[in-house]
């Protein structure tokens, strides 16, 4: 390869990347605009709108329901993702690879699909819109994440763990709690978090399953569709992209500092495996 | 011979019978996600199936149990805006798709090939961050990016060009759904670059390929699953969008999803048979995708 080969493609990255980063620093930027206005450039800075931010009780309340719906579905699916993953990964039986795609299929079938599904679903069913409505949605597409993680980790454990553990006269509790949380620990935190961020960021699936109520993007895009306070959302975006980078930067830290994944491939394909879900 | 209070003996002939009899414990597994998903999620897509086939009643906004495929004749009938804008949401995300390939595929290989470790996995976490923060608050920085007063035309004035009033078109679409869209189809191509042994390079060389032939011959087929992966990602979720015609899209940029939106509430029927077109859609693009390798790559 040429040497003005690798300066071009090296320069191709720079701007893709920039691609990439530069409306994300603008609109963060955005959050410290002191004025009302949304043009560019921004002339005079303020961090007002932030207490503006944290004193608007609809923002407040809207919070408060993400955060509630992401805590549950993220145990919901903490504990189904594991039993299915453990069930795939230790055994064989009829309509295994079954399992992985009818799990992965909320994921794969775009979001307006899994929505309308379910809310026709529920409709059907008689079933009212309540934050329960909106658990299950979010339920759907989280299990998968902890699934790929778990069964991901455990196709990389050895059974002969769990049977040396019998033999030496531990029961499913202890072999759980000395042999397979250790070993777990670190893709069901990762697992989580991911699911956590996934929820927490939702908005498809959410419009056809919440009703009236408003999680944290509905009350956003509910704002931006009709252009009111602006300036709030914008300080609300800005938090947004925070709480959902971190999540993702504390997963990809646990499953690398866990040396179950230490040759790069490994850590690779990981990360691809998180990075295989959409966040819609 | 088993020691210990009466809990514990318990626990342990529990734990003797599932070792014992494995199908016992893969089925206690099994049973609560299965059941979870069969009669929720699949029990929700025959719901969908079935209410396509069904009317509302243009007067008391009831829905009808009769069996009809009048919502299917309405989608594919001309004089109507439904096949217009079926074939428009196809278009977008084949564009969108042919556009982030040629974005990510430079990228995917710098990364790959030539950068060191430690730029790697720089590049790595800068691509993987935007994937994960907002998709909502990254189509509104467009959003305030393109509008009349905002960076782009402020930008653009800075080097001597004209405004360019891009808010609120089908372009603008395009350019907000690649710009979304674009780390989803850098990550699945840059794992299958990566998987490449450099001693097939080497045996092209010595075989007397140059590097445009290595390219084609060698390094283009092998990264073809992890771009056809990559697409399945970045059309599908052009397909199933429907943010982003809302928030960044003019008055003919209507696609799939909003037509979904816009009568999931008053006309389930209409909108449960424009939904089977991005299943449908989708189910043949998995089958082609499979048969390429892609479920390899992903």
């Amino acid at each position: 390869m040429t040497r003005g080969t690798r300066i071009s493609l090296a320069i191709w990255s720079g701007l893709v990347i920039a691609f990439l980063w530069v409306p994300i620093i603008v609109i963060a930027l955005y959050a410290f605009n002191g004025s009302t206005l949304q043009s560019w450039p921004i002339t005079s800075w303020s961090l007002h709108w932030f207490s503006v931010a944290w004193h608007n009780p609809d923002a407040r309340s809207a919070l408060e329901l993400s955060l509630k719906v992401g805590a549950i579905t993220t145990a919901i699916a903490l504990v189904l993702g594991t039993m299915a993953a453990a069930a795939v990964a230790r055994y064989r039986f009829f309509g295994r690879d079954a399992v992985s795609f009818l799990l992965v299929l909320p994921l794969a079938l775009p979001g307006i699909i899994t929505g309308m599904a379910l809310n026709s679903f529920f409709v059907f069913a008689g079933i009212s819109v309540s934050m329960w409505t909106i658990v299950i949605g979010h339920a759907t597409f989280c299990v998968v994440v902890v699934y790929n993680n778990v069964v991901a980790r455990l196709r990389r454990t050895s059974a002969s763990l769990i049977e040396a553990s019998q033999d030496l006269g531990a029961d499913g509790w202890q072999t759980f709690r000395f042999v397979l949380w250790p070993v777990l620990s670190t893709a069901l935190v990762a697992g989580g978090l991911l699911a956590f961020a996934l929820s927490f960021d939702e908005v498809i699936v959410t419009t056809f399953t919440a009703g009236l109520q408003e999680t944290l993007p509905l009350f956003i895009l509910n704002n931006i569709r009709q252009g009111q306070e602006l300036p709030v959302i914008n300080v609300l975006a800005f938090f947004v992209i925070v709480i959902t980078v971190i999540p993702v930067a504390l997963a990809q830290r646990v499953i690398r500092d866990t040396g179950v994944s230490r040759r790069g491939a490994a850590q690779v394909t990981e990360g691809v495996e998180a990075a295989e879900i959409p966040a819609v | 011979m088993q020691a210990g209070p009466p809990g514990r003996r318990a626990r342990l002939r529990l734990s003797g019978l599932l070792w014992r009899r494995p199908w016992l414990k893969a089925l206690a597994l099994l049973t609560p996600p299965l059941a979870a998903f069969l009669i929720i999620y699949i029990g929700s897509l025959a719901v969908v199936f079935i209410s396509s086939f069904w009317s509302v009643n243009a007067f008391t906004s009831e829905i009808e149990h009769t069996w009809s495929l009048a919502n299917y004749r309405l989608i594919f009938d001309t004089s109507q805006p439904y096949l217009h804008i079926a074939l428009r949401t196809l278009g977008i995300a084949a564009a969108v798709t042919v556009t982030d390939a040629v974005l990510a595929f430079p990228l995917a290989f710098f990364m790959a090939r030539l950068a060191g470790r430690r730029t790697r996995a720089i590049l790595f976490v800068m691509v993987l961050l935007p994937l994960w923060s907002s998709y909502l608050v990254r189509i509104y920085a467009w959003q305030t990016m393109l509008a009349h007063n905002g960076a782009i035309n402020w930008w653009l004035n800075k080097l001597g060009l004209p405004d360019q009033n891009l808010a609120y078109t089908n372009a603008a679409m395009w350019l907000v759904f690649s710009y979304v869209w674009l780390p989803f189809m850098v990550l699945p191509v840059y794992a299958a670059l990566e998987r490449i042994p450099d001693s097939y390079l080497e045996a092209s060389a010595d075989l007397g390929a140059r590097g445009a032939r290595t390219f084609r011959s060698v390094i283009l087929p092998l990264a073809l699953p992890g771009l056809v992966a990559g697409s399945i990602f970045t059309f599908a979720l052009t397909l199933g969008d429907y943010i982003t015609p809302v928030l960044v899209g003019g008055p003919n940029s209507q696609m799939i999803g909003n037509v979904v939106y816009d009568n999931f509430a008053t006309n389930v029927p209409l909108a449960a048979a424009f939904t089977l077109i991005p299943i449908l859609t989708m189910g043949v693009y998995l089958v082609i995708a499979r048969r390429l390798g892609a479920f390899e790559a992903l």
